[in-house]
């Protein structure tokens, strides 16, 4: 418990300074876009790991709340930065209407029901023009010039998803959440209100990934149905950002997201300038292939099944 | 009321292919419980080996359907047997990793195509490509009528092989109950394996007869695979009857979408359906029809 607790410090310190150790703004907008997905993917997290309900549409909820902030600015002319908490619980409302649909289905069809909702969304936002001005996206002004005002923020908000689902599951619903993943009927006979509870971490889930939303739009300033509501690059990342890191855990998402951004980010660049270029041409298919190493491998990810990661490590290295 | 019916005929039309699309997806998921989320990419697979067939040997989409068939039968018994197959016996908390696996199976197959083929709309021309007869007032295009004449050939040679063949009874064993199949001594392994190929098979058929009236690219697939799965919960999970009908259903209201509402809901009407179904009829058509 000590030495976790010195870990834990460490590494606040180590975020805290970063921006001043490490001076490149290519390498702080890195950090500050995994930071936005270790928010995603713990929000993720919460719903399929603890809960058990996959979620094939988590951006739904990045998108509403991506949305919200930005039809703060362009209708309601106020700063997009109110979508932070806003756009949560414009995540949150929608979530209620995708839980009363979908969690009338269990497992895969749970997942599938989630991913035709973030089609459906997609569609409304494309061709809603008077609200979301379709598929010209929204485009805002920038409140900094500098990284370091969006990179502590996106630190204070990632840091604050992880307690929180921290405090969450170590609480009396956490035991309800797993307990719905491991056995709905079991749990349901104990006389747990699964619907009620299966909501509940939906919400939270929601908020967090509409919040995150809401940052992406402050930060990148634009926006697109397209971009927002994708299915490749936000729900399946948001999926593998838990799978890799760990699902269930609390660090595994942090782990993950830090490591997909990183493995993404290596490919698109072409091992940044030093192979061929037509590797930057084939990041989505790395993508792909590493959906189907983690799953075949990795089925745990690397915070879940860390023991046998350093077992094979430390096999491996007087061989070497 | 012409309008209206043209309407309707071309919803009817389309609605024959998406049937053979949804029947695929439907027999896969009956025998196995998870949905094939690389259906469409599949399809994308055999429309580009029917383009190929097209521009190097100047084989019309109609006879490379033939090739594409095996093909894509061969390409399904492979990613059954490496890719879906052993994953049943990996431990993991989450339940849906063969969901997600066929998500990876369809990334790295249109990026694979992308890779060969980059990101161009491609289509073929035919000389019956836009060439329709008329009955009365309404048209009917050529390509669309023989798609839906051999897609409904295709789905009677599917039902005698299931309802007629050993093989046939298997899979619908294993369908039912998979444990009792294996104490009868079906090898459910491999009718796993023989169901995912004639799924595939099923899909690419349809590839290449949408070739002609359709154009190609990349990415076209993953409009199909949700449209695909869309008519298996409109149809009930694992029913082919249901899903006959059901694609039907969904070409019409697509069609009458398009019409009434505006071109770009048309991909919408689909989705509202499926919401439509789970709220008011859980289970689909197959609980009207029992089959």
């Amino acid at each position: 418990m000590k030495s976790k607790n010195i870990t834990l410090i460490v590494l606040g310190i180590f975020f805290l300074l970063f921006p001043f150790i490490i001076r490149s703004e290519y390498y702080q907008h890195l950090v500050i876009i995994a930071l936005m997905w270790v928010v995603i993917g713990s929000s993720w997290n919460l719903l399929a790991g603890y809960t058990g309900q996959v979620s094939f549409g988590h951006a739904i909820f990045f998108g509403v709340g991506a949305y919200t902030a930005g039809i703060f600015v362009t209708k309601l002319e106020i700063s997009a930065w109110w979508g932070m908490l806003f756009g949560g619980f414009a995540a949150m409302l929608i979530a209620l209407f995708v839980g009363w649909v979908c969690f009338r289905l269990r497992g895969p069809y749970f997942a599938l029901a989630t991913l035709a909702g973030s089609e459906i969304i997609r569609l409304v936002a494309t061709n809603w023009e008077s609200l979301t001005d379709g598929m010209v996206g929204i485009l805002i002004i920038q409140s900094f010039r500098s990284k370091l005002p969006y990179y502590y923020i996106v630190l204070g908000l990632a840091a604050a998803c992880i307690y929180a689902i921290h405090l969450v599951i170590k609480s009396k619903w956490g035991y309800y959440f797993v307990s719905i993943r491991e056995d709905q009927d079991a749990a349901e006979s104990l006389g747990i209100n699964t619907t009620l509870y299966k909501n509940i971490s939906l919400l939270i889930s929601a908020f967090f990934a509409g919040s995150a939303g809401a940052f992406y739009m402050n930060y990148m300033a634009f926006i697109d149905p397209h971009v927002v509501f994708s299915l490749h690059y936000i729900s399946i990342m948001a999926i593998l950002v838990g799978i890799v890191g760990g699902v269930a855990t609390i660090m595994g998402p942090a782990v993950g997201a830090f490591v997909m951004v990183g493995v993404q980010e290596t490919f698109r660049s072409a091992f940044f300038g030093i192979a061929p270029r037509w590797i930057s041409e084939a990041h989505a298919l790395v993508f792909g292939l590493l959906v189907i190493f983690v799953i075949m491998f990795m089925a745990n990810g690397i915070v879940g099944d860390w023991g046998k990661i350093r077992r094979v490590l430390l096999r491996s290295r007087p061989s070497a | 009321m012409t309008v209206f019916l043209q309407t309707l005929v071309a919803g009817i039309l389309i609605g024959g292919i998406y049937s053979l699309i949804g029947i695929g997806m439907t027999l896969i998921m009956g025998v196995m419980g998870i949905i094939n989320l690389a259906h469409g990419q599949l399809m994308m697979v055999a429309m580009y080996i029917t383009l190929i067939l097209f521009n190097v040997l100047n084989f019309d989409p109609y006879i490379s359907l033939f090739i594409a068939m095996p093909c894509l039968f061969l390409l399904g018994v492979l990613i059954q047997k490496f890719l879906l197959n052993p994953l049943m016996k990996i431990e993991s908390i989450l339940p849906e990793n063969q969901v997600l696996m066929t998500v990876g199976i369809g990334m790295v197959l249109t990026e694979i195509v992308r890779f060969i083929f980059s990101s161009d709309y491609k289509s073929v021309k035919t000389s019956y490509s836009s060439s329709a007869f008329f009955i009365g007032d309404i048209s009917f295009s050529l390509p669309m009528c023989i798609a839906f004449g051999v897609a409904l050939v295709f789905t009677a040679l599917l039902f005698w092989f299931l309802l007629k063949t050993d093989i046939g009874r298997s899979i619908r064993a294993t369908a039912q109950d998979k444990d009792a199949a294996t104490l009868m001594g079906v090898n459910t392994g491999r009718i796993t394996v023989i169901t995912f190929g004639l799924g595939s098979a099923l899909v690419a058929a349809a590839g290449s007869l949408l070739l002609p009236i359709f154009y190609l690219f990349p990415d076209v697939g993953g409009p199909f695979t949700l449209k695909a799965f869309v008519i298996t919960i409109l149809g009930g999970l694992g029913s082919t009857v249901g899903a006959l009908v059901g694609g039907v259903v969904l070409g019409i209201a697509e069609s009458l979408g398009a019409t009434y509402i505006g071109m770009g809901y048309k991909e919408m009407v689909g989705f509202v359906i499926f919401v439509l179904v789970l709220v008011f009829l859980p289970g689909g058509l197959k609980r009207l029809t029992k089959i």
